[in-house]
């Protein structure tokens, strides 16, 4: 939010910083609109934040207390409940790292260096947002199911992948893959590489130019991507609906808990599951509000994910 | 001046070798060849058993039921999405910095949670629903769910591509246009649309792109009846369900095949914002 306040104070860089929302502005109606269009612009616009965006939210509490207190605390310790929360905690804890790895090392080398063929490996990187989450889930089947090519290897091997752990992380490599990346390519593009040419010709080594310069600078944008990275890794449904095989206690995230909970009638205890999911998506846009305000600056808001 | 110290020493950064040949490797293992896996798949069927299943009435009612109500969707946000960003670029009301970091909510939120709670609001006993339902207006379970689920998952997409260009549009112009004599509507209709206009597209096309291929926060709404509302992704599930591969990667390619299509299209929306906003730049 910050990031979008302080570009409008100082892009008209012709006034002073006391008229930023200053008198002068606010009265001319040349340049703005008759205070009676101003309120039902934004009544209209909150309006439809609060039936879109709200109600579907407070729903999810709502329907997860119908049953009081107890019955909610009983559905999320419940061992089915438990093992899917497991299960989505692992998913993230591998799913992000690598990601995490493979994010710096495309900026590192798109942002330092040139060669051909650059922009064709940015939308490469960019693809798996453009595929559908079931279509991700079922690539890998095609590979690893009991017909798929690497199928009947690995089953003659003991190696479960699909509807197992390993393809439901590699789903949710999949469908995560480019957040980080696109955070730090645009940052690291616009940081240059003139702190790294100055720690080099001091004689530091490569890594220590990575470490001690690189890392710093792009610390709050890493955090970013992390953040959406994780969200949307423990969120994930489509594709790891298709990989799982849904089997209860073993293959089942959270969000695929939710799903059988809620196809059994079990609504509240579906809601409750859901509630988590809610309150982590709360504490992402909660930290991703605080970046932006505190450390706008650093970060490359592009926004559009 | 960056452009030009990189490219005449680039060689004093060590890394390239080993950070360009991860990346492609990870990316080639992980999404390309997979994804060229489905068009490998859906070639093993032939020009002629492709076509069966793509020309199939319960697919072709599928993919237009997915395509539509994404448009729709989409068109809904094209309207409302440069509203929104206008209201919070311009004006000033409480709680402002609360509600913008809402407008995220449908990235954050994982879509299998926004499915139930958009059909626990809907459904006929719901809370939204209870008032629709006497109107004859059933939501839930019919294609009009389907459009709510993707007007709300493709929202913020047209409210974050237009902010930007808002925040960076010149008020200069804008008195400028006042002093020549125009009118407010004149003004915004002239000046402030035109200037927006590329950004609402390609924020347009990406809820769009996003819209097509959702599965999560449409499935629980759409009640799925077979050749009324059935998402074409559910159809790959079931495909995959009934062991029908070919089937599945046959779909599944001709839903590839469209949203690349589409991502060109954004890529040259884009290009095309660019290059109406570097002199403003």
């Amino acid at each position: 939010m910050s990031t979008i306040t302080d570009a409008t104070l100082q892009d008209p860089p012709r006034l002073p910083p006391e008229f930023k929302q200053g008198p002068l502005m606010r009265r001319n109606a040349a340049v703005t609109e008759a205070p009676w269009v101003r309120w039902t612009l934004t009544a209209v616009a909150l309006l439809f934040l609060l039936g879109f965006l709200f109600l579907p939210l407070i729903a999810v509490f709502v329907e997860a207390l119908r049953n009081g207190v107890s019955a909610y605390f009983a559905a999320l310790v419940e061992p089915d409940a438990l093992a899917a929360i497991r299960l989505t905690l692992l998913t993230a804890a591998i799913t992000v790292p690598l990601n995490l790895v493979f994010g710096v090392a495309a900026a590192w080398a798109i942002t330092k260096f040139e060669f051909r063929g650059k922009s064709l490996l940015i939308s490469l990187i960019d693809l798996p947002f453009s595929v559908s989450p079931v279509v991700a889930g079922l690539i890998y089947i095609l590979i690893f199911g009991a017909q798929g090519w690497a199928g009947p290897w690995l089953m003659e091997h003991g190696i479960k992948v699909a509807f197992a752990v390993p393809g439901i992380v590699l789903a949710t490599i999949f469908v995560t893959f480019p957040f980080i990346a696109r955070e730090l390519i645009p940052l690291m593009h616009e940081q240059g590489t003139e702190y790294e040419q100055a720690a080099l010709s001091l004689g530091a080594s490569g890594w220590q130019t990575f470490w001690r310069v690189t890392v710093p600078n792009i610390r709050w944008g890493l955090l970013y991507g992390v953040l959406l990275c994780n969200a949307r890794a423990m969120g994930e449904f489509g594709a790891v609906s298709v990989i799982s095989g849904h089997i209860r206690g073993q293959t089942n995230t959270m969000p695929l808990h939710v799903e059988i909970l809620y196809n059994e009638y079990q609504f509240s205890a579906a809601f409750a599951v859901a509630s988590l999911l809610a309150l982590l998506a709360l504490v992402t846009l909660g930290l991703k509000a605080y970046l932006e305000w505190r450390h706008g600056d650093e970060l490359v808001a592009t926004r559009r994910h | 001046m960056s452009a030009i110290v990189r490219s005449r020493t680039r060689t004093v950064i060590p890394g390239f070798g080993l950070t360009l040949g991860y990346t492609l490797l990870y990316l080639s293992l992980l999404v390309l060849i997979p994804l060229a896996g489905v068009f490998v798949h859906a070639a093993g069927l032939g020009a002629e058993g492709y076509w069966h299943v793509v020309s199939s009435p319960r697919v072709l009612a599928a993919l237009k039921l997915s395509f539509g109500a994404a448009l729709a969707g989409a068109a809904i946000n094209a309207v409302f999405g440069p509203l929104i960003a206008w209201v919070f670029v311009r004006y000033e009301f409480p709680g402002k910095r609360f509600f913008d970091a809402v407008i995220d909510l449908p990235f954050a939120l994982p879509t299998a949670v926004a499915g139930i709670a958009l059909t626990a609001l809907y459904a006929g006993n719901g809370w939204i629903g209870q008032y629709l339902e006497p109107l004859g207006i059933k939501v839930a379970y019919t294609p009009l769910g389907i459009i709510i689920a993707c007007t709300f998952i493709g929202l913020p997409f047209v409210v974050r591509t237009v902010q930007p260009v808002l925040q960076d549009a010149e008020k200069e112009l804008e008195e400028a246009a006042a002093s020549l004599g125009a009118n407010r509507w004149q003004t915004v209709t002239r000046v402030i649309l035109p200037t927006v206009l590329p950004a609402a597209l390609t924020g347009f096309a990406l809820a769009f792109a996003r819209a097509v291929g959702e599965y999560g926060s449409v499935i629980f709404i759409a009640g799925n009846l077979p050749m009324v509302s059935e998402i074409a992704p559910l159809l790959i599930i079931i495909k995959l369900e009934e062991f029908d591969y070919a089937g599945a990667t046959a779909v599944a390619s001709a839903m590839l095949i469209l949203s690349f299509a589409l991502l060109l299209v954004i890529n040259g929306l884009q290009a095309w914002a660019r290059r109406r906003h570097a002199h403003v730049r």
